[in-house]
C-alpha cells in the first residue's frame, strides 16, 4: 500500500511562503512525477512528504494515516537523494543493510535482503566495495538498493539522475521505471526535465511558484494544457505563442502552437517569415523562423531531409485543430 | 601523471630546499651524538673525555627516568583524551545555530592564542592557588576545602592546563570537519531510521575520523615537549611528579650543567618519540587514506 494524500498542506520560511495551501491525491501503486523549473517548490513538497520537513500547516496522509507530525523513518517511505547519499565509509553492502540494521532486523535477514536487491540491480560482484569505488550510475543503484531493502509503502525521488551524463540517463530512466513495473509501489519522482516527466510519469504534476499548474496523464498535458506556463513547459522544443491581431482572429488573447504542428512550404501559407539558424539531427531539422512583420521567432520542427537555409523565405501554416487558444490571464478556451 | 621531463625539473626545484633541511637536521643531530658520547659537565670545562655508552647507562638507570617517561605519557595521553572528547562535543554544540555563534566561536580559539607561560601563571595563581584562587574560593562557598592543585595532583593540574590551551585547536579542526558533512547523508540516514545517537555513531564520528587522526599525530608532536608549563608551575616537582622527559633533559644539562647526559637524554628521547610515532601511525594511519 502506498496512498499519499495532501490537504491543504502548506510551507513557510519565516515570512516567505514557499508553498501555499494545496491538495494532491497520488494512488497506491502510481508513478507520479513532480516538475517545474528550479526553485518552483518541488523538492520542498517531496521533503514535506518525506518529513525532512515540517508542514507549516494542513495535513499529509498516508494510507488514510495522519502522518504530518511523524517523523520521517516512521512513514515508512525511502529517498533517493539526487547526491545519492551514501555513507562513504561503508561497503555497498552496509549501505543497502544500514536501514534494516537500524530496524533491528537479525544479520541473517539482513543478509538475505541486500543480497536479493543486489541481484535486482546487478550489484552483487561491488557488494563489498565502498561507494568512493564506484561508477556515477553504480552508485545511483546502490542508493536505490538501499531503498528498496525497506520495502517501503513509496520511494521518493529527489532529482536521481542529475549527476549522470546524457547516455546514461537514459539508461537508468529506463531501469528505474522498469523497476516500478516489477515493484508495482508508489513513487513520486522530482525533477526539473520535462523529458524525465514525459517519459516516466503515469500523472504528472506541474509546479510553479509553489502553486499546483495542471495534474494529468503526459498526454493529457500535452495536448489539452490548462494554461501558458504548461503549455509552454511541456514539450519539447516549446510551444510557439502569438498574441495581438492574430490571436484575436481566433477569438483569444495569445494562441499557441507546437513547433510539429506547423506544416512549412516554399510558397504559400499563413505566416510568411524568413529562416534564421536551422538545427540539422538528421532524423528531424528544427527550423527558428522570424516572422514578419515583428510577430517573433517560431521554432518549425520539420524532416531531416529539409534543405532550407539561413535567410530563405518561407510560409508556415498551424494544423487548426491544432491550435491552443488562452485568455487574457492565460487560462486555456475550450 | 608527470611526465619524465617535469618529474626531473621538479627534483632539481626541490633540491635547495631538501639540502637545507637536511643540514639544519643533520648537523645538530649528529653534535648531539657527539657529546652524548662525551663525559662533559659545564662545571669542569676542558675536561671532556670519552666515555662510550656511560651517559646512556647512566641515563637508562637513574629511577627519575622512569617517572620522567611515565609523566611524558599520561600527559600526552591524558591531553589528548580531554581535547578530542571535549572537541567533539563543543564542535557539535558550535556546528548548532544559535545566537551569538559568531562571538562564541571567536572566544573558543582565543586561548590558542596565549603564551603557555602566561596562561599556566593564570592557571596557577588565579585559580589553583590553595588561598586566593577562584578554585578555592569556589570550594568554600560550596562549604568544601580548598584543594591545592599543584601540591597534591601535579601532574593532573598540568594536564588540566595543556587540555585548556589545546581545546580550542582540536575543536576548530573537528568543526570545519564536521561543516563539510554532507546535510544530504544526515537525512538519508534519518530516513532510514536512525535517531540521534545512531546518527552521531555511525555518520558523523566516522566522518571525523580523518580529522580526529590529524588532531592526534599533531597533538603528539607539541605534547611529547610540554616544558613551559611545567618551569613556571611547578618546576617538575613535587620530586619527580610532574617531571616529563623533556623537564629531565633541561634540569640535567642546565640545572646540572650535564651537558654529556643532555645529550644522551635528548637521543633517547628521539628514539621514544620514533616509537611513539610508529605505534600511532600504525593504530590510526590508514584513516589518512582517501
Amino acid at each position: 500500500m502506498g496512498q499519499i494524500r495532501l490537504k491543504a498542506v502548506s510551507k513557510s520560511f519565516g515570512d516567505v511562503e514557499v508553498i501555499p495551501p494545496l491538495d494532491l491525491e497520488i494512488g497506491d501503486g502510481e508513478f507520479v512525477v513532480f516538475v517545474g523549473p528550479s526553485g518552483c517548490g518541488k523538492s520542498t513538497l517531496l521533503r514535506l512528504i518525506a518529513g525532512l520537513e515540517d508542514a507549516t500547516s494542513g495535513c499529509i496522509e498516508i494510507d488514510d494515516v495522519d502522518a504530518t507530525i511523524l517523523a520521517p523513518a516512521k512513514r515508512r517511505l525511502a529517498m533517493v537523494f539526487q547526491s545519492y547519499a551514501l555513507y562513504p565509509h561503508m561497503t555497498v553492502r552496509a549501505n543497502m543493510a544500514f536501514p534494516l540494521r537500524m530496524a533491528g532486523i537479525e544479520r541473517d535477514e539482513r543478509k538475505k535482503k541486500v543480497e536479493a536487491a543486489a541481484r535486482v540491480l546487478n550489484l552483487t560482484e561491488y557488494l563489498d566495495r565502498r561507494p568512493g569505488q564506484l561508477s556515477g550510475g553504480q552508485r545511483q543503484r546502490v542508493a536505490i538498493g538501499r531503498a528498496i531493502v525497506r520495502e517501503p509503502a513509496a520511494f521518493l525521488f529527489d532529482e536521481p539522475l542529475s549527476n549522470l551524463d546524457a547516455a546514461l540517463r537514459v539508461n537508468m530512466r529506463l531501469e528505474i521505471s522498469e523497476l516500478h513495473r516489477n515493484l508495482a509501489t508508489t513513487m513520486i519522482y522530482v525533477t526539473h526535465d520535462q523529458v524525465e516527466a514525459m517519459t516516466m510519469a503515469e500523472k504528472i504534476v506541474v509546479l510553479q511558484g509553489g502553486r499546483i499548474e495542471q495534474v494529468g496523464s503526459p498526454l493529457d498535458l500535452y495536448h489539452a494544457p490548462c494554461n501558458v506556463f504548461v503549455a509552454g513547459f511541456i514539450g519539447s522544443p516549446r510551444m510557439n505563442f502569438i498574441s495581438g491581431a492574430e490571436a484575436a482572429r481566433h477569438g483569444a488573447s495569445t494562441i499557441g502552437i507546437r513547433p510539429e504542428h506547423l506544416a512549412i512550404s516554399n510558397e504559400e501559407g499563413t505566416w510568411q517569415g524568413r529562416v534564421g539558424i536551422a538545427e540539422h539531427l538528421g532524423s528531424e531539422t528544427f527550423l527558428h523562423v522570424h516572422l514578419a512583420e515583428d510577430q517573433g521567432t517560431f521554432t518549425v520542427r520539420a524532416g531531416g531531409d529539409v534543405d532550407l537555409g539561413h535567410d530563405e523565405t518561407v510560409h508556415l501554416t498551424p494544423d487548426a485543430s491544432r491550435i491552443h487558444r488562452f485568455d487574457a490571464v492565460g487560462q486555456r478556451l475550450a | 601523471m608527470p611526465t619524465q621531463h617535469s618529474r626531473v625539473t621538479a627534483r632539481l626545484m626541490m633540491t635547495p630546499a631538501v639540502l637545507l633541511l637536511l643540514g639544519w637536521m643533520l648537523v645538530p643531530l649528529g653534535l648531539t651524538l657527539y657529546f652524548s658520547l662525551l663525559r662533559y659537565n659545564l662545571l669542569m670545562p676542558g675536561m671532556e673525555q670519552w666515555t662510550g655508552l656511560d651517559n646512556y647507562r647512566y641515563f637508562l638507570t637513574d629511577p627519575a627516568f622512569l617517572d620522567a617517561l611515565r609523566n611524558t605519557l599520561l600527559l600526552v595521553g591524558g591531553v589528548l583524551v580531554i581535547t578530542i572528547t571535549g572537541g567533539v562535543l563543543l564542535a557539535l554544540l558550535l556546528d548548532q545555530a544559535f545566537w551569538g555563534r559568531g562571538i562564541v566561536r571567536l572566544l573558543m580559539i582565543a586561548p590558542f592564542f596565549i603564551m603557555p607561560t602566561v596562561s599556566a601563571l593564570v592557571w596557577k595563581n588565579m585559580f589553583m592557588n590553595p588561598v586566593t584562587g577562584l578554585l578555592a574560593h569556589a570550594a568554600k562557598v560550596v562549604g568544601l576545602e580548598p584543594f591545592d592543585f599543584l601540591a597534591v595532583a601535579p601532574l593532573f593540574s598540568i594536564i588540566l592546563m595543556v587540555s585548556w590551551q589545546w581545546l580550542p585547536f582540536a575543536t576548530l579542526i573537528l568543526l570545519t570537519a564536521l561543516q563539510s558533512l554532507d546535510s544530504e547523508q544526515l537525512e538519508a540516514s534519518e530516513m532510514d531510521g536512525a535517531n540521534s545517537l545512531d546518527r552521531f555513531i555511525f555518520i558523523v564520528l566516522p566522518h571525523l575520523a580523518r580529522a580526529i587522526t590529524v588532531v592526534i599525530l599533531i597533538q603528539t608532536i607539541f605534547l611529547l615537549s610540554i616544558f613551559a608549563e611545567i618551569l613556571v608551575t611547578t618546576n617538575g616537582g613535587p620530586g619527580t611528579a610532574s617531571t616529563n622527559l623533556t623537564f629531565q633533559i633541561y634540569a640535567l644539562s642546565l640545572l646540572q650543567f650535564d651537558v654529556g647526559g643532555g645529550a644522551a637524554g635528548g637521543v633517547i628521547a628521539i628514539i621514544l618519540a620514533n616509537i611513539v610515532a610508529i605505534f600511532l601511525m600504525r593504530m590510526i594511519g590508514r584513516n589518512l587514506d582517501a
